[in-house]
């Protein structure tokens, strides 16, 4: 039986931050993921904002980690390779009445503790974004706000935490746990774990878990985001983060450049029963369409490549929940991390730390800590760095996918650091994310994945299992 | 960067870009490069098992790999006709350069005198049809499933369902059943097929597979792998209507909803598109708006018949060497106007001087009308925007231009 100091329930965001900023420490940790690949459950379909923290209500803990998240990020995209942009955000009034609501706005970012405001007059608004609507009226440029891959993020996280003595469990749903008095017995699909201490990071099913304790103050509403992407072609038609006016339950439908040159549009906000409802709609596009347009005339249907959705595990008390439980001061819930989680992530890991401390965990640093993760992306180097990786692996020359430019060496290092279905691949890759979307490079990876996991090609799936992506041979019948 | 000269360079080597360089080597180029990110030379027509290939170019009924090889074999002949497979030309400049990556470790720069473009095109994916639903496995595009099942032989399902009657959709349906595959219908959005009536008849009503015209798809359902879709029939104005919505279980949903000319690479050359084609505009020389670049087969224009492809290819091959050898091209040209229900023609700009094939396609099916091209009314028994109507201006018949082509057709009682 594995027995850990302290086991994490949710590989997400949240779980891959606290993992990574507790394995500077000579402790036992232990991720379990029910999925088939960390980052697979809201954290895939995150929009990508390194908010600034002017949304957020003064005195929350939103307000306070998303505000210190965001300082933090420089530092650990560096350490750990990750695509990133500090872009800054524009959040534009509409007409003449909605600018006091801006200056509210500006108003409660400068009391959350932000600098680097700019007003900015219907003018200057066009000189920096001269593809808005000339029917704005003005708005307000927040410097500190940036744009990251989420996905690429919690990949980073969780390999430089396993790099650091970090073990993850995938596919492994937890199905009960037992206190008794000095340790939680964790009952799992792959066998029961014993451990110290849990830290409840389980996003959509935060509550359920936080109920096999007894602790039934939690309530998660799952809220729906669909997001569409426009084709790459489009890239620096937009280069700030564009945001209207937040509504009741969200900032707003935003036009969200990504750092690697799309630009996305969305999200929706819509309450849902069903913590598996991943669908886009109709509706939902016929919402967000008119919106950026109105933002944005020169936006065309016809540039879309593609959309997902995503749900917000949001909960009962319009902040974040993180605090012991009230059933275990040993059982910490890291829940209802709706946006801006992502933005908070390294400061709700900080935080989480306090309170582990206040339990009596004695941390004591290691010896090494290894903070780098790093990663080779062949559209980043210079052509002296590519040619020198080519003659060493020529599976660097040979492109893969062809809307990205992926090569196939990228794709078979990405499935040696843990992808294991074309999902993965894809996310730690980009093959397939591109305009033909796996047209023409999706049997190539199966080819991939089937030579480096030894598998054979019905056995491949796009995201785990039953999602196998082919029946049979054609072959032998 | 070292650069390495090459009087002509080829992008892709499929059907268009094999004939363009016979075309260009008969014409007396001496340094030809084709250059083709597949592991060998052919392009689509290597997944393209079926027959009825070659019956216009080599009078003979050929299945699609063997046209190709009919290409491939004459390169024999041909010595100064090189060929470098798992190679991907990443960019080109509008001073003919062209960066290429290869597989066996290699970036490449080559200075061209001339280049052709014949990359082909690309299917339009789910993400661009903007379909709704959930994202399941199991959804593949025509060219996707064609390649699995004819160069892997996999099999994608049980129980498919088609959306698009395109060519390459009526060509699945009949795949997937002769390999025991239930293809329970295809469905189109349009009120009629956007494929050849012979693969309708061929590919569809040969094997009883219900052709659902004027309906699409609302719904993707299924959480892991695709369990059904929602289908709607649509309104002449293409909406959906939802209220006569009806379930179809199926494990399999194969797309086939558009080619698009994959012009990445043309656009990077400074090369001009035509928004009917999507391709460059090109000349009766298919030369495009860069001098020195020209463009031939679905990388121009997406052709219903290969045939049509290596005719045109070839044309544009002995075009590109008598640019190489320095020959003067007609300086004049007469503009192509598209009159009613024309929704392309290429060449889109006609040399005054030079007997050209004009590849009309229209915008909607109709009977009894003429093709009208200045004096000259070709009856038409039927046309569909599926099918090519092709036309040769002879230099006799360009005579009566001044300064533009206007091609239409007319119903017959309005014709004087």
């Amino acid at each position: 039986m594995i027995e850990t100091d302290i086991l994490i329930i949710g590989a997400g965001v949240v779980g891959a931050s606290i993992a990574r900023e507790l394995s500077r420490y000579e402790l036992q940790i232990l991720i379990v993921e029910k999925e088939v690949d960390v980052a697979f459950g809201t954290s895939k379909a995150n929009s990508g904002i390194l908010h600034s923290g002017i949304h957020d209500l003064p005195g929350s803990l939103k307000a306070q980690l998303c505000v210190r998240g965001n300082t933090l990020y420089p530092k650990i995209v560096e350490e750990l390779n990750v695509s990133y942009k500090n872009n800054g955000q524009i959040i534009v009034a509409r007409s003449p009445e909605e600018l006091p609501i801006l200056k509210k706005l500006v108003q409660q970012g400068r009391t959350n503790g932000i600098t680097g405001f700019s007003e900015l007059s219907k003018e200057e608004l066009l000189q920096l974004e001269p593809n808005l609507s000339t029917n704005l009226a003005g708005g307000v440029f927040v410097e500190s706000a940036g744009i990251v891959i989420p996905f690429d993020l919690v990949f980073a996280l969780t390999e430089n935490a396993i790099a650091n003595g970090v073990q993850l469990a995938i596919q492994t749903k937890v199905l009960n746990i037992v206190y008794d008095k000095k340790q939680f017995l964790v009952t799992t699909n792959r066998g029961i774990f014993k451990t110290k201490k849990i830290i409840n990071a389980a996003g959509l099913n935060g509550a359920k878990i936080a109920a096999l304790i007894g602790d039934d103050s939690i309530t998660i509403h799952p809220r729906k985001g669909e997001e569409y992407i426009l084709d790459r072609k489009l890239e620096g038609l937009v280069k700030r983060t564009i945001f209207p006016l937040p509504s009741e339950n969200s900032k707003g439908i935003l036009i969200i450049p990504t750092t690697e040159g799309n630009i996305m549009l969305g999200p929706t906000a819509q309450e849902v029963n069903d913590s598996t409802d991943l669908t886009t709609t109709a509706a939902g596009w016929q919402e967000i369409f008119p919106e950026v347009k109105s933002l944005m005339p020169s936006l065309k249907a016809t540039d879309l490549i593609t959309s997902f959705a995503g749900l917000r595990a949001s909960g009962n008390t319009d902040d974040f929940i993180i605090a012991h439980s009230p059933v275990s001061r040993q059982f910490i819930n890291v829940v209802g991390i709706d946006s801006p989680g992502l933005t908070a992530a390294p400061a709700i890991a900080e935080y989480v730390i306090e309170l582990l401390q206040e339990t009596g965990l004695q941390l004591k640093e290691k010896k090494v800590f290894n903070p780098y993760r790093r990663l080779i992306r062949m559209q980043t180097l210079t052509r002296e760095e590519q040619e020198i990786l080519m003659k060493k692996d020529p599976a660097y020359s040979r492109i893969v996918c062809r809307c990205e430019q992926i090569s196939e060496g990228e794709i078979r290092a990405a499935i040696r650091r843990g992808a294991t279905t074309l999902d993965g691949v894809k996310l730690r890759t980009r093959s397939g994310m591109g305009r033909c979307q796996g047209g023409f490079c999706t049997q190539k990876i199966i080819t991939l994945l089937c030579e480096e996991l030894n598998i054979l090609p019905w056995e491949v799936t796009k995201n785990g299992p039953g999602s196998e992506v082919l029946t049979r041979s054609l072959r032998n019948k | 960067m070292h650069e390495i000269p090459i009087d002509l360079l080829i992008i892709g080597a499929g059907p268009a870009g094999l004939a363009a360089a016979i075309g260009a080597a008969e014409a007396g180029v001496k340094e030809i490069l084709l250059l083709d990110r597949q592991d060998e030379p052919g392009g689509i027509l290597q997944q393209c098992i079926h027959n009825g290939f070659g019956l216009k170019y080599f009078k003979e009924e050929l299945t699609g790999p063997e046209y190709a090889q009919r290409f491939i074999d004459q390169l024999d002949v041909y010595p100064q006709i090189n060929i470098k497979t798992e190679s991907m030309v990443t960019k080109i400049t509008p001073d003919r350069k062209v960066y290429a990556l290869n597989g066996r470790s290699k970036l490449n720069c080559y200075q061209a005198k001339a280049i052709i473009l014949a990359m082909g095109c690309r299917e339009r994916p789910r993400g661009a049809i903007n379909i709704p639903g959930s994202r399941p496995s199991g959804i593949y595009t025509a060219g996707t499933v064609q390649h699995l099942m004819n160069i892997y032989g996999l099999s994608p399902g049980k129980e498919a369902i088609i959306l698009g009657s395109g060519d390459i959709g009526l060509i699945m349906a009949r795949r997937l059943t002769l390999e025991g595959i239930k293809v329970k219908a295809v469905l189109e959005r349009l009120p009629y097929s956007t494929g050849l009536n012979r693969n309708i008849v061929q590919c569809l009503e040969d094997f009883k597979i219900p052709l659902y015209l004027s309906h699409t798809i609302i719904e993707i359902i299924g959480k892991k792998r695709i369990t059904g879709v929602q289908i709607a029939p649509v309104t002449t104005d293409l909406q959906p209507v939802y209220n006569k919505a009806f379930l179809l279980p199926c494990d399999t949903l194969i797309l086939s909803v558009g080619l698009i000319p994959e012009n990445e690479l043309s656009l990077m050359a400074g090369v001009k598109l035509d928004p009917n084609t999507c391709g460059p505009l090109v000349n009766s020389f298919y030369e495009t708006s860069v001098p020195g670049i020209f463009a031939c087969g679905n990388v121009a224009h997406v052709h219903d018949l290969v045939d049509d492809v290596s005719i045109e290819s070839k044309v544009a091959g002995q075009a590109a060497a008598a640019y190489i050898q320095g020959d003067k091209f007609s300086s004049s040209f007469f503009k192509v106007n598209l009159g009613r229900n024309i929704r392309s023609v290429i060449p889109q700009y006609v040399a005054t001087n030079q007997p050209t094939t004009l590849y009309i396609r229209t915008h909607f099916p109709e009977k009894g009308v003429s093709l009208k091209i200045g004096k000259n009314r070709i009856q038409q028994r039927v046309v569909t925007p599926g099918e090519t109507i092709r036309y040769t201006l002879s230099p006799e018949k360009l005579k009566e231009f001044t300064n533009s082509i206007t091609v239409s057709l007319e119903e017959e009682t309005k014709i004087d």
